[in-house]
């Protein structure tokens, strides 16, 4: 422990409660940071690729989980070791901003931390490590930008995204009906895009799950999928030339927000508040009525007599529609959010094509489709499957799809998968290596050897032979001049990655590249842990 | 510590564990296995029933349920064992999509891991299983759609169909013996809603008394509540106003009214008041020219003399869902608001009569000569709580699969029948695939054949020798052929009329094998430490 003397010799504190810290400095602090973040990266390695395996996660409360997808193994491992949970949030980061990629982003870091151990070893000093780490990485996204090829998403109806998609839900649970869900989740996002702004809003697709069927019965309703039923079991289940009243205001007297007393003082009051109450249902009513519309979408609840009276105007309505589903239907619909009854318009009304309630198994469950909608901006994807597991595994499946297509259409430029664009980066930084003249070369040369990693990590999981492969392949880069050789996990027979169509978008790989950079070279420079003893 | 030697320092949580690879797998296998044995024993026409007794303190912990029924067995199961959480997921959501078979999955994925874990001692990696499963699964499915049959809605055979599929569904339940009269019962319910697939319109009472042979179906509708004192018990002809409306204290409901008064006069008043507006809602009632009144909500003396007064029958208090019945059945419109009688024609129900019955020892009211005739009533007796709670499930189960078969059409062969052809299906594959793939479709199909063994087992003949008999009857090409299980033999299913639904089947393979593969691709468990609960 840290313990200093004053000039008489008495000890002074430093620490606050010094005695119950604990406290780790030097070489010792680096390799447990180390050893701790490669604990995490080893236990996501064996997820990574087509033939990656799943992690099963029991939560604090038993609840059970199933997943191949870094981030939410992470997220639900509970870290609790400071360095570790770097990892933890570089997994995360990568998933808001790309949405894909989030094991490979650990893995990577994970080796070049074990890199980096063996420098440490050699007594290179962490800073020049990192400063070499920071050099390599320039240069292999410089290079990632030269392999890589800008590909028409318009072409053969879209297959090139299709491809991407399928290359991204390979390696999940529903990797046996990639080119079914990958169309669906394509078709999803062109209809939501904006492909003059190169833009997608990702809200606009909304994902319902529903246990039951199999993974083959999940599809796309081009329009919007709410989880509510009709708020009178009389009311009309089916409403075709929808025009639609969006309302954020309850079918109940209103409630001022000040507060207040509306005191009666006699029977004459009496009688008058009543009328006036009966009076207000009815007005609602007609105001909604006297618009055109004919159904009703609510935010909040309707009082009984309202209910009623909207069914005796045949006024098919729905109750407590959620705030996100408002929304997203007003987007559909082109209907305007209304939060007075007196602001009712015709011009706010959205219009829909129908509007139906569907009817799920033996069970008593019933939605709501929204169909043809106005402006069709919005939809959704029903995710069916044999238990919540499984639902919940081809929802995240389908998210990463779902971010891939956004990023190409974003930027369509992609690099090759199977462990090809690290390989190519590996033998372009390593020909770097040679022309530096510092101690960072080692570092330098490190890189090359952690980018390595992740081909030989991938031939691991795929059961082939890591280090034969992965030589194989790097020989064939170098010989061939083509940056496209990788692994062949599929056992496809070729290791040309165009050939086996494997896209990555290129966002993704250069950030997974620097992500994992930058967080090791935050761990790297870690030489001191204080932390409460207990922790 | 690592294989170096380095001390690793802790990553998660106290508490926290993580199991890897071969521990990870052999945690699954067991867990997932043993919960499939235990509900083993519970399949098919000789299978036995379980004891579920909760629990904990408490009077309601004393209740017990006895069943045969996976789906309740499971759900009321309480378990750690992460891949035994999976199986009983996937019964749970069958017992929601079909209703049916929920045995049949949990044992299904079970056999199909037991089957895969020698696999994976055989050093076959799991991706390989796994692919193996996956071709084995379209083949089967395959099979079993090409083998299932259609007949028309409307006809006689359909008809006949969903006899022997209710009786089917029905012989390895507790009322097997009078399978036959339940079948009838069921099939007629379900005929009634016209395609409809909403069971709310099917009320099941249960009335402990009497034998369960005098259950029967009655084709009014029966709601579990007393006409009000004073009232008249038989109404011919009746005209019915069903509302749901306030009839006690009828409160204004706009925000932040107080009543403030001076004097003890304006109390009166006020009283005198609110009793008007009472009354102003009954003569509003009234002018609709009803001749029964049914409210959700409760109805105080003051109106329900109004109301006898006028010579309306009062049925106060209904719960909402008999609310709903009454309105389906009698085709009526819940009210809540009285200021259109001109509408009376299409708001009023109708039937033809309601009269007050004694059911055992309880009154009931009784409507019969609806309008619609949709609704309908499944009066249950038995000799106790426990048989009415499981002959209720069991009819539970033969409705769902009925409701499903009317919607899908398609049956196929039961008596292991499909299991057997499916399997067939994945052996023949198995020998044209190349590579370790073609173990894991021998294993899919060697899963799939212990359905019928296990029957067989249950019912205490030789499995070994009669599923051999089975196959090569199937070879002969007598693909109607399956267990005779009330003589131990092989019989032909179409003499026996022993049929199942396409829909349950397919469902039951299709949620097995995905929930195989689940478990079969997890190679790393992590258990977080378990919430510390403060005691109350």
């Amino acid at each position: 422990m840290s313990l200093a003397f004053d000039d008489y010799g008495r000890p002074y504190i430093i620490l606050r409660e010094q005695g119950s810290k604990k406290r780790m400095k030097g070489l010792e602090a680096y390799k447990s940071n180390i050893l701790a973040a490669k604990a995490i990266a080893n236990t996501l390695s064996s997820s990574l690729g087509p033939k990656g395996m799943d992690k099963m996660l029991v939560s604090a409360d038993g609840d059970v989980s199933v997943t191949n997808d870094g981030a939410t193994i992470v997220e639900k491992m509970e870290i609790q070791h400071p360095t570790a949970k770097l990892l933890v949030e570089l997994s995360q980061s990568q998933d808001a901003e790309i949405g894909d990629g989030t094991t490979g982003v650990v893995v990577l870091a994970g080796k070049l931390l074990e890199q980096a151990l063996t420098l440490l070893d050699k007594g290179i000093h962490p800073l020049k490590i990192s400063d070499g780490f920071d050099r390599a990485c320039d240069v292999a996204i410089k290079h990632l930008d030269q392999i890589a090829e800008e590909i028409d998403i318009q072409q053969n109806d879209h297959e090139a995204l299709i491809q991407a998609a399928c290359t991204a839900l390979g390696s999940k649970v529903v990797s046996k009906r990639k080119r079914e869900l990958g169309k669906i989740a394509v078709t999803a996002v062109l209809d939501v895009a904006d492909l003059t702004r190169k833009d997608v809003n990702l809200d606009l697709i909304k994902i319902q799950t529903k246990t039951g069927g199999s993974v083959e019965d999940t599809r796309l309703i081009s329009g919007i999928l709410i989880d509510k039923d009709m708020s009178h079991p009389q009311m009309k289940k089916e409403v075709t030339d929808a025009k639609i009243c969006l309302l954020t205001c309850p079918f109940e007297p209103p409630k001022p927000k000040t507060k207040h007393n509306i005191n009666i003082s006699n029977a004459e009051d009496y009688k008058k508040l009543y009328q006036q109450e009966q009076q207000y249902f009815v007005d609602m009513v007609k105001l909604v009525k006297n618009s055109g519309a004919n159904i009703a979408l609510c935010q909040w609840g309707f009082d009984d007599e309202a209910n009623h009276l909207l069914l005796q105007n045949e006024l098919p309505a729905v109750r407590w529609v959620s705030g996100t589903d408002v929304e997203l239907i007003a987007m559909a619909t082109g209907a305007r959010i209304i939060p007075r009854f007196q602001e009712i318009t015709p011009q706010k009304l959205g219009k829909a094509g129908s509007i139906r309630e569907v009817q799920f198994g033996t069970s008593n469950e019933r939605m709501l489709v929204i169909e043809n909608c106005q402006c069709t901006k919005a939809v959704t994807i029903l995710i069916r499957g044999g238990s919540q597991m499984i639902v919940d595994e081809a929802k995240r499946s389908i998210h990463d799809a779902i971010c891939v297509i956004r990023n190409l259409i974003k930027d369509n430029r992609i690099v090759y998968g199977g462990g090809s664009a690290e390989l190519a980066c590996a033998l372009q930084v390593l020909q770097y290596a040679d022309e530096v003249s510092s101690v960072e070369q080692y570092a330098v040369r490190s890189f090359a050897d952690a980018l390595e990693g992740i081909p030989n990590c991938l031939a691991d999981n795929c059961g082939l032979n890591p280090i034969t492969s992965v030589a194989q392949a790097k020989s064939r880069q170098l010989a061939e001049k083509n940056p496209r050789i990788g692994i062949d996990c599929m056992e496809l027979g070729t290791s040309d990655m165009k050939e086996q169509k494997i896209y990555e978008t290129l966002s993704s790989k250069k950030q997974q590249i620097q992500l994992a950079t930058q967080v090791v070279k935050m761990i790297l420079k870690i030489d001191d842990v204080i932390a409460p003893d207990d922790y | 510590m690592d294989i170096v030697g380095n001390v690793l320092p802790q990553v998660l949580k106290d508490e926290a564990t993580e199991d890897k690879g071969e521990m990870a797998r052999l945690q699954s296998f067991v867990g997932a296995i043993a919960v499939a044995d235990l509900v083993k024993t519970t399949l098919g026409p000789k299978g036995m029933d379980k004891i579920l007794k909760p629990t904990g303190p408490g009077q309601e912990m004393s209740h017990i349920t006895v069943t045969n029924d996976g789906a309740t067995i499971l759900k009321s199961m309480y378990v750690e064992n992460p891949a035994a959480k999976i199986l009983i997921e996937i019964s749970k959501t069958q017992d929601e999509e079909v209703g049916d078979g929920t045995t049949t999955v949990a044992v299904l994925a079970g056999e199909l891991l037991r089957e895969g874990e020698k696999l994976i001692q055989k050093r076959i990696h799991p991706q390989h299983v796994i692919a193996g499963w996956r071709i084995a699964r379209d083949i089967a499915l395959k099979r079993l759609r090409d083998i299932s049959t259609e007949n028309d809605i409307n006809s006689q055979e359909f008809h006949d169909d969903l006899v022997k599929i209710a009786r089917t569904t029905l012989s390895s339940k507790l009322i097997t013996s009078d399978r036959d009269y339940f079948a009838d019962l069921c099939v007629n319910a379900v005929l009634r809603l016209k395609g409809s697939s909403n069971l709310d319109y099917i009320q099941i009472i249960k009335l402990p008394g009497g034998t369960i042979r005098d259950s029967y179906l009655d084709d009014g509708f029966i709601l579990k509540k007393q006409i009000t004192i004073g009232c008249k018990r038989r109404i011919e002809n009746a005209k019915i106003l069903v509302a749901n409306t306030a009839m006690d204290y009828d409160k204004i409901k706009i925000y932040g009214t107080k009543v403030k008064v001076n004097s003890m006069d304006k109390v009166a008043e006020i009283e005198a008041a609110e009793k008007e507006k009472m009354k102003h809602k009954v003569d509003k009632i009234l002018k609709y020219q009803p001749t029964v009144f049914v409210n959700r909500q409760l109805i105080y003396n003051y109106p329900e003399q109004l109301l006898a007064d006028a010579g309306i029958t009062v049925i106060e208090h209904a719960d909402f869902e008999g609310m709903e019945r009454v309105a389906a059945a009698t085709g009526a419109e819940i009210l809540s608001t009285f200021d259109a009688p001109e509408r009376s024609e299409q708001i009023l129900g109708h039937c033809d009569l309601i009269e007050e019955i004694m059911i055992g020892e309880e009154k009931m009211i009784k409507f019969s000569g609806c309008k619609k005739n949709e609704a309908c009533t499944i009066v249950l007796r038995g000799a106790s709580t426990h048989i009415l709670d499981e002959v209720d499930r069991s009819i539970h189960d033969a409705l769902c699969v009925l409701i499903t078969t009317v919607k899908n059409r398609r049956v196929v062969w039961g008596g292991g029948n499909s299991e057997m052809q499916m399997a067939a299906a994945c052996e023949e594959e198995a020998k044209k695939v190349q590579g370790k793939q073609a173990f894991a479709i021998e294993a899919f199909a060697k899963a799939l054949r212990q359905i019928p063994t296990i029957i067989c087992d249950n019912g205490g003949y030789d499995s070994a020798e009669l599923i051999q008999n089975f196959k090569v009857e199937l070879q002969k090409g007598n693909i109607t052929y399956g267990l005779n299980m009330t003589d131990g033999t092989i019989g032909n299913m179409s003499e026996l009329g022993v049929k199942e639904c396409l829909r349950v089947k397919e469902q039951a393979l299709l949620a097995a094998s995905e929930a195989a593969e689940l478990i079969m691709r997890v190679d790393n468990i992590v258990k977080c430490a378990p919430r510390k609960r403060e005691r109350a």
